[in-house]
């Protein structure tokens, strides 16, 4: 569960974040929508405790990422906008590089890194080094070094960038997956067609600012359109910068 | 700490598959700077030997004048060559690098037995003629000495009374103080691989990790970003140490190839001696990888990172460059500056004189002490998120 609070961030003169507000349930997606440089990746990356926020409150189950950074750190799995993976590690070293940093144990690590190799169809390329790998098969890796430790909150930045139709769909069954098992799961991007097929929650973020929250039902009433593409243009204003 | 060996144990692994890596710390150092010892030695010598063993080839003008000493020239093994239109601009345009000219009063004087004039015209700012020159000047005095005694004898006066001084070389210099090539090229060789070898891996972790877009995913777990960089200067400085360690081991090898009195010493590189240098020259691993690692975070990229590094590796060099220039005494306090100490300490070693304790102790500390200062700014470094998103 994630509760932010009047976040706000600004580099020099820029207010890349001006006062975000939104909760995240349990058991949930929830999605940010906006165009690119709306300020979703700086709100992720204050949620994952990598920039310190202006002003604002943020509280993950309960602890604040400027004070218990280490303990967030442990309860969160995060795939970045940067996904830069080892080329010279191969994928399950990869894996198990980031579950030993997350201080597992080996048995235990090497029996989930088994697990995830089977549930994100990973065993064509687990032990072969990630030099040359598909953006599909990066962002399983990814993935699966994100989740390695079980957090019990998922952060994807941009998940679905540059995958072609097949790793789409199983992107978003692993993150259905999550859902029912009672996860925390916030995504970022800027495809409507995402939002629409994966959302519970949506947050549309336009200007560093929340344009409209609420259920996809919510937003196609406070818009007054049929259809959520249509819903989405009408509350940020503009098509710039989205993708259907 | 279980972060910092974590962390550690795969940037081993990482750079051991990265050929790119081992070439640059373990192979280049290693295997070119005793190649081109040897080269260079090879090189001096023969080239030295060569102009030694070269007949002198002497223009002179107006060998009319004085045909005995032209003879004695020639005896001496002088290739005599027929008097040029115009000695100087020859010697100017570097065809001859020396030409004899006898003045038209040579004869004159000879006969009232005054100095006789002759000159010698060269160019002695040309390195390469210096040894044609001193050939002649030697022949040419040796010429005098002889016509002296001769002239002493006609007058029944012993010769003898005109060599009031007599010199003898008494030589103190063991075998292995002589070894001055090997005295400043080995430490000046070990500071550079000791940079060298670090530079690689210290630009990859930091520069080339932000570059690769894997820093970001890599601090969002749970260890602190001090262990993190620890781990990574650790590695950095184990690939150094590996680096320094093979060449001494090369130069151990190469050793028995050197030209037969290169140094005029028997430079043997015992176990024990080869020990003791990588003991005085650890503290500059560490300081290296900490400084390098600390210039490598500020870039974005590999490529940044390299274009600061030209100027780092100047760094081990300039100790060295100022022993070459001036050789100074060692003393106490010089053992508490970087580099510095080591070049010193290892000078020493090679010549195989016997340092006081303290000295290596100083030396080891004070290096330490600056490595670890560097390490601990460099280990907080990626506390400011500037440095890690690069923007």
């Amino acid at each position: 569960m994630i509760v932010v609070r009047d976040l706000r961030k600004s580099f020099g003169d820029v207010r890349a974040v001006n006062g975000v507000s939104f909760e995240a349930r349990d058991g949930e997606i929830t999605g940010l929508l906006g165009p690119n440089g709306a300020g979703k990746t700086t709100t992720l990356r204050m949620l994952y405790s990598l920039l310190p926020p202006d002003a604002g409150e943020i509280r993950i189950d309960g602890l604040d990422p400027a004070r218990d950074a280490m303990e967030i750190k442990r309860t969160l799995g995060v795939v970045p906008d940067s996904r830069g993976l080892y080329s010279r590690l191969t994928a399950r070293e990869n894996i198990r590089y980031y579950g030993e940093l997350q201080g597992m144990r080996r048995a235990a690590l090497e029996q989930r890194i088994e697990e995830l190799t089977g549930t994100l169809d990973m065993g064509d390329f687990i032990d072969r080094r990630t030099e040359g790998f598909s953006q599909g098969q990066r962002v399983k890796v990814a993935i699966a070094r994100a989740v390695v430790h079980r957090p019990q909150t998922v952060l994807l930045d941009e998940p679905s960038n540059g995958l072609d139709v097949m790793s789409t769909r199983a992107l978003r069954d692993y993150v259905r997956g999550l859902r029912r098992a009672g996860h925390c799961v916030v995504l970022s991007t800027h495809i409507m067609q995402e939002v629409a097929a994966l959302c519970d929650r949506i947050v549309i973020i336009a200007k560093g600012e929340v344009a409209a929250y609420g259920t996809a039902a919510e937003l196609l009433e406070r818009a007054g359109c049929a259809s959520l593409e249509d819903a989405f243009v009408t509350l940020i204003g503009s098509e710039e910068g989205l993708l259907a | 700490m279980k972060g910092l060996a974590t962390v550690f144990r795969k940037e081993v692994r990482e750079n051991i598959r990265d050929r790119r890596a081992l070439f640059n710390s373990l192979l280049l150092g290693p295997l070119l700077f005793p190649l081109l010892f040897v080269g260079m030695m090879w090189f001096l010598q023969s080239a030295e030997k060569e102009r030694q063993e070269q007949t002198l080839e002497l223009p002179v003008v107006g060998a009319e004048y004085a045909p005995s000493l032209v003879r004695f020239l020639e005896q001496q093994g002088a290739d005599i060559q027929p008097a040029p239109d115009d000695p100087e601009r020859l010697v100017r345009d570097q065809e001859v690098q020396v030409v004899l000219r006898i003045l038209p009063e040579y004869p004159e004087q000879w006969r009232q037995g005054l100095p006789a004039p002759v000159e010698v015209i060269s160019d002695p700012s040309r390195q390469e003629s210096n040894a044609a020159i001193r050939k002649l000047k030697g022949l040419l005095s040796g010429y005098g000495r002889q016509m002296a005694a001769l002239r002493l004898q006609l007058r029944g006066v012993s010769p003898q009374l005109a060599a009031p001084v007599m010199i003898r070389d008494v030589d103190l210099s063991t075998p292995k103080s002589r070894a001055i090539l090997a005295v400043i090229f080995l430490p000046y060789v070990l500071m550079i691989t000791a940079f060298t070898g670090a530079t690689h891996l210290a630009m990859d972790t930091t520069a080339g990790e932000k570059e690769r877009k894997s820093l970001e995913p890599l601090l969002i777990n749970p260890v602190p970003r001090w262990q993190i960089m620890s781990g990574k200067m650790l590695t950095t400085m184990v690939f150094a140490m590996a680096s320094l360690a093979l060449t001494l081991v090369s130069f151990r090898i190469v050793l028995p190839w050197m030209p037969v009195g290169a140094f005029g010493m028997d430079l043997t590189l015992g176990l024990a001696t080869l020990l003791r240098i990588l003991l005085v020259i650890s503290p500059v691993a560490i300081l290296a990888a900490a400084l390098l690692t600390l210039l490598a975070s500020f870039a974005k990229s590999y490529r940044e990172a390299q274009s600061y590094m030209g100027l780092v590796i100047l760094i081990p060099m300039i100790p060295s460059l100022i022993f070459m220039a001036n050789p100074i005494k060692a003393e106490a306090w010089m053992m508490a500056v970087p580099l510095f100490s080591q070049n010193i300490l290892i000078g020493e070693i090679i010549r195989g004189e016997s340092v006081p304790l303290d000295w290596y102790a100083m030396s080891f500390a004070s290096t330490l002490v600056i490595g670890l200062a560097l390490a601990v700014v460099a280990a907080n470094l990626y506390n400011r998120p500037k440095l890690i998103f690069g923007s």
